[in-house]
C-alpha cells in the first residue's frame, strides 16, 4: 500500500493525462447537443491543458530524484522514462493542433479521437517505463488497440477502414507472436521480472532456443517501430489513416517501441560490463539479430521510398528508413547507443512532424496527397516551400540543420563501438535517401503548375505551428550542449548506471 | 500426471495452426479466429509453466490479462470489420486492396 502511494507521487504526468481523459469523456457526453464548433473547441482546450500539464510536470521530473521502481517493480522511473515522457507529450500536442487544421477531420466529432490521444499518450509512457514482461505486453497492447481505432476514425471512408483492418490484423499477429515468445521466455526463466530474467539467463547458455524466442519477441517490437520485415502494414496504414494520426504513428509509438527495445535487450538480456558497456547473457547473439534488422530496414525503406508518388507513402518508407538508422544505434551495446537513440528521437520528432504539417496544410488547398500536386508551390507560397525545404534537409541530415546532429550521434556511437562496416552501410543509405527528399523539393520549386494557382493563405495557428517546428530544426546546432545534457539522463537506466 | 511436454506440444501445434490460418484464409473473420488460436497457444504455455515451475504464479495472472486484452482486441477488430463491410459489402481481404504500391 505504501509502495503504491509512494509510487503515485512519481507518476504525476500520467495522472494528469488520466484526469484530462476522464474530463474529456464526460464533457464529450455533455456537449453532444451543442453545435460542433463550440464542442470541439471546448474538448481540444481541455486536452491541450492536460497535455501541457503533463509536459510541464514531466519536464520538471526529468533528472529530479533517484531512479526507482514503481508499483511493485512493474514500472521504472529512471532517466530513460524521464527523457521519453516529454517526447511523447510534445508529439501529442503537435498532433492535437494538426487535427484541428486537417481537412479530413473537418466536420467530424473529435471527442473520441481526443480521448484516444490522451489514452495513447499515457500508455506510451507506460511502455517506456515497463520492466516486467506483463507490463510490456499490456502497455504495448493498450497503445495498439487505441491506435487501431484512431486509424479507422473516418468510419465512412473506405481507405481509412481498410487501413485500420490491415493494421489490426498485422498488429494482432505480431503481438501474438511476441506473446508466444514471452511465454517461452517465462518458461525458461520462471520469472516475469526483467531483472529476474537477466539473472536466470546469466546462469546458463540457452543458445539457439533463446534466439528463436528473441526472434518472436522482435516481431512484436519490430511491428511497433516499423522495422523490416515487420513493416508491411506501415505504408498502407500511413496512406489510409487521417494525416494527423499518420503523423502521430510515425513518431509516438515508434519512440515507445525503441524505449521497450532498449529496456528489453539492454536490461533483460545483458549485464553491465563496466565503463558503460553491456555484455549479452544467455548465449544468444542478439547483437547480430539487431544488426541484420537494421541493415534490412534501412535499405528496404530507402529503396522503396524512391519509387513512391504519394507523399504519405513516401514519408512512411522514410520513417521505416529512420527506424533502421536508430536500430544501428541499438547495436552498439553501450550507454552511448541509448543516448544516440534518445537524441535522434528528440530531433526526429520535430523534423518528421514538420514534414507532416506541411503535407496537411498543402492538402487543405490542393485536396491531394500526390507529389505532383505540389507543382508550382514556390510561386504560390514561398513560406511553405522554405519550411518544407528545412524539414526535408533536416531529414536528409544536411549540416546546418538539426537532422545532421541526430545522424552524428548515431554514427559516432556506431564507429566508437568498432562497427565500421555498419556505419558505411548507414552512410550509403543516407545518400540514397537524399534522392527522394530532393524529388519533393524539385517538384515544389522547379515544376510549373498547369491549372490556376491561387496563393495560399495561413491562419495564425498554422504559422505558429510552423515556427514551433522550424526553430528546433534550424537552431539545432546551437542547442547541442543542452540536448547533450538532457539525453545524458537517458543513460541512467535503473541499475545499469 | 500429464507431463509438461504434452502441454508444450499442444501449444506449439495451436500456434502453428494459427499462423497457417492467418496466411491462408482470405475471410477477415476467419483470420481473426486464427489470431485467437495464437493468443490461446501462448496462454496454455503460460499456465502450464506456472503449474510446473515451483513458486511461479505470475504466469496465471499473465494468462488472465491476455484473455482480457484478446477480448478487447476482438471487439475492436469486429467493429472495424463491420464498418468495412458497410463500405465494401464484403469482408474478403483480397478485395480490401485499394491501398497498394
Amino acid at each position: 500500500m505504501s509502495d503504491a502511494l509512494q509510487s503515485l507521487s512519481r507518476f504525476l504526468p500520467e495522472l494528469i493525462l488520466m484526469a484530462a481523459l476522464a474530463v474529456v469523456i464526460v464533457a464529450d457526453l455533455l456537449t453532444q447537443r451543442r453545435p460542433l464548433k463550440s464542442s470541439t473547441d471546448l474538448l481540444t482546450g481541455i486536452t491541450l491543458v492536460g497535455l501541457l500539464g503533463a509536459l510541464v510536470t514531466s519536464w520538471q521530473a526529468l533528472g529530479a530524484g533517484e531512479a526507482q521502481s514503481l508499483f511493485a517493480s512493474m514500472l521504472a522511473d529512471d532517466g530513460l522514462l524521464g527523457v521519453f515522457r516529454p517526447i511523447f507529450c510534445l508529439t501529442s500536442i503537435v498532433v492535437l493542433l494538426l487535427s484541428m487544421r486537417s481537412k479530413e477531420l473537418e466536420g467530424v466529432r473529435l471527442g473520441e479521437m481526443l480521448a484516444l490521444l490522451l489514452t495513447v499518450t499515457a500508455a506510451l509512457m507506460w511502455m517506456a517505463g515497463s520492466i516486467n514482461l506483463v507490463m510490456i505486453y499490456l502497455s504495448l497492447e493498450t497503445v495498439s488497440v487505441a491506435s487501431y481505432i484512431m486509424v479507422g476514425y473516418l468510419s465512412s471512408d473506405r481507405l481509412s477502414n481498410e487501413a485500420s483492418l490491415k493494421y489490426i490484423l498485422f498488429g494482432a499477429v505480431s503481438t501474438g507472436a511476441m506473446l508466444f515468445g514471452l511465454s517461452l521466455l517465462y518458461g525458461m526463466t520462471a520469472t516475469l521480472d526483467l531483472y529476474g530474467v537477466r539473472a536466470a539467463l546469466a546462469e546458463g547458455a540457452f543458445g539457439p532456443g533463446l534466439l528463436f524466442v528473441l526472434v518472436l519477441i522482435a516481431a512484436g517490437i519490430g511491428f511497433k517501430i516499423a522495422a523490416a520485415p515487420f513493416h508491411f502494414w506501415c505504408p498502407d496504414v500511413y496512406t489510409g489513416a487521417p494525416t494527423p494520426v499518420t503523423a502521430f504513428l510515425s513518431v509516438g509509438p515508434k519512440a515507445a517501441g525503441f524505449a521497450i527495445l532498449i529496456r528489453f535487450f539492454y536490461l533483460g538480456l545483458a549485464e553491465p560490463a563496466g565503463g558503460g558497456a553491456i555484455a549479452p547473457v544467455g548465449g544468444a547473439d542478439w547483437q547480430m539479430l539487431l544488426m541484420m534488422l537494421a541493415v534490412i530496414t534501412m535499405t528496404l525503406g530507402n529503396v522503396a521510398a524512391l519509387l513512391q508518388t504519394n507523399v504519405k507513402r513516401l514519408l512512411a518508407y522514410s520513417s521505416i528508413a529512420h527506424a533502421g538508422t536508430m536500430l544501428m544505434a541499438a547495436c552498439v551495446l553501450s550507454v552511448e547507443g541509448v543516448q544516440a537513440i534518445a537524441a535522434y528521437l528528440a530531433i526526429y520528432l520535430f523534423m518528421n512532424l514538420g514534414a507532416f504539417t506541411v503535407v496537411i496544410l498543402a492538402h487543405r488547398v490542393t485536396g491531394s496527397f500526390e507529389i505532383d500536386s505540389y507543382a508550382g508551390f514556390w510561386k504560390r507560397s514561398p513560406l511553405l516551400t522554405v519550411a518544407m525545404g528545412i524539414f526535408l534537409f533536416s531529414l536528409m541530415g544536411i549540416p546546418p540543420f538539426a537532422g545532421f546532429l541526430a545522424k552524428w550521434y548515431v554514427f559516432a556511437a556506431v564507429i566508437n563501438a568498432g562497427l565500421g562496416w555498419l556505419a558505411v552501410v548507414g552512410v550509403l543509405n543516407a545518400a540514397v535517401a537524399a534522392f527522394y527528399y530532393v524529388k519533393i523539393l524539385r517538384v515544389m520549386v522547379i515544376d510549373e503548375e498547369t491549372g490556376p494557382t491561387p496563393a495560399l493563405a495561413f491562419s495564425r495557428l498554422d504559422l505558429g505551428l510552423l515556427v514551433l517546428l522550424v526553430v528546433p530544426n534550424v537552431l539545432g546546432l546551437l542547442f547541442w550542449g543542452s540536448l547533450d545534457r538532457v539525453t545524458e539522463y537517458s543513460q541512467t537506466l535503473l541499475e545499469l548506471g | 500426471m500429464i507431463p509438461l511436454e504434452h502441454y508444450l506440444y499442444i501449444s506449439a501445434a495451436l500456434f502453428s495452426l494459427g499462423v497457417f490460418g492467418v496466411l491462408t484464409r482470405r475471410n477477415a473473420v476467419n483470420v481473426l479466429m486464427s489470431i485467437e488460436l495464437i493468443f490461446n497457444s501462448a496462454n496454455i504455455n503460460l499456465v502450464a509453466f506456472s503449474r510446473f515451475v515451483e513458486g511461479a504464479l505470475g504466469g496465471q495472472v499473465f494468462a488472465l490479462l491476455v484473455i482480457v486484452i484478446a477480448a478487447c482486441e476482438a471487439a475492436v477488430a469486429l467493429a472495424i470489420v463491420m464498418s468495412l463491410y458497410r463500405v465494401m459489402k464484403n469482408v474478403n481481404l483480397d478485395e480490401a486492396a485499394e491501398l497498394k504500391g
